[in-house]
């Protein structure tokens, strides 16, 4: 007999596969398509202190297998999230999970604390990709120190699963990995999207009103893969593994190579019901290898 | 309204002139109950540079056929990969999806539909189902030339059609917002669909004559659902989703 139920910390999730944050909206978006609490995890939009309009259009560019976006974190702030859309999502049988972004750490702090409060949303996950608009933009997940500071410093007001998301817009990311293990994370997901652009060649314009953007999809996975072997080499917190997951032999992927569970991210776009496939296919992926559960192929790369 | 992931089967697919397909599709089952201006996301597979869904207007549900009908322009891999399907071939679809246009207000009024090129597309159903609930309605549709004029027979089942073309192969020369209907006849209200430039001056016609307006916007979509926000567009209350929100937008709420 096969069980999917997968262990993230103190999560417990009914099967090891989360929908990714900015791709699965609060996740009611979904709900006339399936049963959205048979979702291992929902993690809902980028949430701020306060309210974001995000930018101009146009958002979004078709790339070759993939796409490019600069929705640029629009959402409502995380008052809003509290009083209006909780409560429509607090009961939905699964694990809500939040996506926390911030332009400076406190703001990351700030809204944390709030989320802290919510018996209903069982973890955050902090998305590091973000400019650090106090020390001249830099994103915070792009070294090690601001990595460690906003980390460590959300750790502090909040005590439930934290997850820090990482950007792979870096040269070393086993070692950005290490020093949020260090601060006390008590797991990683990744990858966030790539840097990419995209050009009208015949009006010699960018496709985008930000001129660059991040890229997802399956062009991705090759370096998310890498990215995932790689730090799990370097922590022994679980990893999410993400990143142009489209069936569930990609998910097996990342297994493999060392995640303990994974995310679906722009595959939802193409077919909202990915996730369910997905976790279908690891169940019939499972049976035919003679294994019970997914922690026993988690890192099973037979190498050399 | 809920939406569906449907897998339809083609019951007819045919070029209308040189550039434009005509795809009707069918299913086992009672196709959903749609609003006229609702869209659909058709997901395009074994193309090797198409990976997101395309979306399409409603031109027509024929709920006595059961039969849903999409008016697609090739303009690139997507819809030309389309273009090349046949009856019985399968396609996933998602729909319905979007808000649709709003019915008139007052049962006696005379109201005025414009599209150009494709856009003419959810003009068809619109139409339909507004004599349907008896109000009167004049069509004026524009193209650049008369080959680009499409299903004028569809449309004149439903009310008095006026067209233009700019080459003047057809109907009056010029552009729709020339059309000397538009100095003849009092609407109580205009719809309008098809390229941005034509229903900005559409949009400024109907300010100036103090007429009730409503757009439809194409811009670009991942999801179609309401949940990636990329399809935004700038409103009076700050960015919307063309998919969810709209794609019909009344002009006072918008910042043209
Ligand atoms: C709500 C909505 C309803 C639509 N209804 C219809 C319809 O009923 N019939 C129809 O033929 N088309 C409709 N469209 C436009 C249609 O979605 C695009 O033409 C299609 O996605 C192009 O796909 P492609 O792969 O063939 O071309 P691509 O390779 O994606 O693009 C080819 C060229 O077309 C341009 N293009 C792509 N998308 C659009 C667009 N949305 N508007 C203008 N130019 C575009 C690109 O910039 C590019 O230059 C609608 C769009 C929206 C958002
Ligand atoms: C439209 C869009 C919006 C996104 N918004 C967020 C966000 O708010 N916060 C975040 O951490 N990641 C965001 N992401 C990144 C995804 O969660 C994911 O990390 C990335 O898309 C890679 O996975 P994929 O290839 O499966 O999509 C967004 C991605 C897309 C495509
Ligand atoms: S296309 Fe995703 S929100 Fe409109």
């Amino acid at each position: 007999m096969v069980d999917l139920k997968t262990k993230i910390g103190n999560l417990v999730m009914k099967n090891p596969i989360m929908t990714a944050s900015g791709t699965f909206g609060y996740g009611t978006e979904y709900a006339d398509f399936m049963d959205i609490s048979q979702i291992g995890g929902i993690i809902v939009k980028g949430t701020t202190l306060n309210h974001r309009e995000g930018n101009p259009y146009p958002r979004m560019a078709e790339t070759p297998s993939g796409m490019l976006n600069c929705v640029g974190l629009q959402n409502k702030g995380v008052d809003y999230f509290v009083e209006h859309i909780y409560p429509t999502i607090k009961d939905i049988d699964t694990n809500m999970i939040v996506n926390v972004s911030g332009a400076c750490i406190e703001d990351y702090v700030a809204t944390a604390a709030k989320i802290n409060a919510l018996k209903e949303i069982p973890a955050i996950e902090l998305n590091i990709s973000c400019p650090n608009v106090k020390q001249g933009g830099m994103a915070f997940g792009t070294t090690c120190e601001g990595a460690h500071a906003v980390v460590e410093a959300v750790r502090k007001v909040y005590d439930k699963t934290l997850i820090v998301k990482l950007s792979p817009n870096v040269t070393d990311i086993a070692a950005i990995a290490r020093s949020v293990e260090e601060a006390g994370a008590d797991a990683v997901s990744l990858i966030n999207t790539l840097m990419g652009m995209a050009i009208d060649a015949e009006k010699q314009v960018p496709l985008l009103s930000t001129i660059t953007g991040g890229l997802s999809g399956p062009c991705v996975k090759p370096v998310a893969l890498r990215m995932v072997w790689q730090v799990s080499k370097a922590v022994s917190i679980p990893i999410i593994g993400l990143g142009g997951i489209m069936n569930a032999t990609d998910a097996i992927e990342f297994f493999l190579a060392g995640a303990s569970a994974i995310q679906i991210g722009t595959a939802n776009f193409i077919d909202p019901t990915t996730a369910l496939k997905v976790a279908d296919g690891i169940k019939n992926y499972l049976e035919r290898h003679g294994c019970s559960s997914v922690s026993e192929i988690v890192g099973a790369l037979k190498v050399g | 309204m809920k939406k569906h992931l449907l897998d339809l089967t083609i019951t007819e697919n045919r070029f209308i002139g040189e550039n434009h397909i005509l795809m009707k599709l069918t299913s086992n089952e009672k196709l959903p109950g749609v609003v006229p201006g609702q869209f659909v996301e058709v997901r395009i597979d074994h193309t090797p540079t198409v990976f997101l869904r395309r979306p399409i207007s409603i031109n027509f549900v024929d709920y006595k056929t059961n039969e849903l009908w999409l008016l697609i322009q090739l303009v690139g891999d997507g819809t030309n990969h389309l273009s090349t399907l046949k009856a019985g071939d399968v396609v996933n679809i998602i729909m319905p999806l979007g808000n649709g246009f709003s019915k008139p207000t007052n049962a006696r009024d005379k109201v005025l539909l414009v599209g150009g090129g494709v856009g003419i597309a959810p003009l068809l159903m619109l139409g339909a189902e507004l004599k349907r609930d008896g109000f009167q309605i004049d069509y004026l549709l524009g193209a650049r030339t008369a080959s680009g004029l499409l299903l004028l027979d569809e449309f004149r089942k439903y009310g008095d059609v006026y067209v233009t073309t700019e080459d003047g192969s057809e109907g009056e020369t010029g552009y729709v917002t020339n059309h000397s209907v538009l100095r003849k006849q009092r609407y109580a209200r205009i719809y309008t669909c098809g390229p941005t430039p034509m229903m900005k001056s559409v949009a400024s016609f109907a300010i100036k004559e103090g007429v009730d307006c409503e757009v439809s916007l194409e811009n670009k979509m991942a999801c179609g659902l309401g949940a990636c926000l990329c399809c935004v567009t700038e409103t009076s209350v700050g960015h919307k989703c063309v998919c969810s929100d709209g794609p019909v937008f009344n002009i006072k709420n918008l910042k043209w």
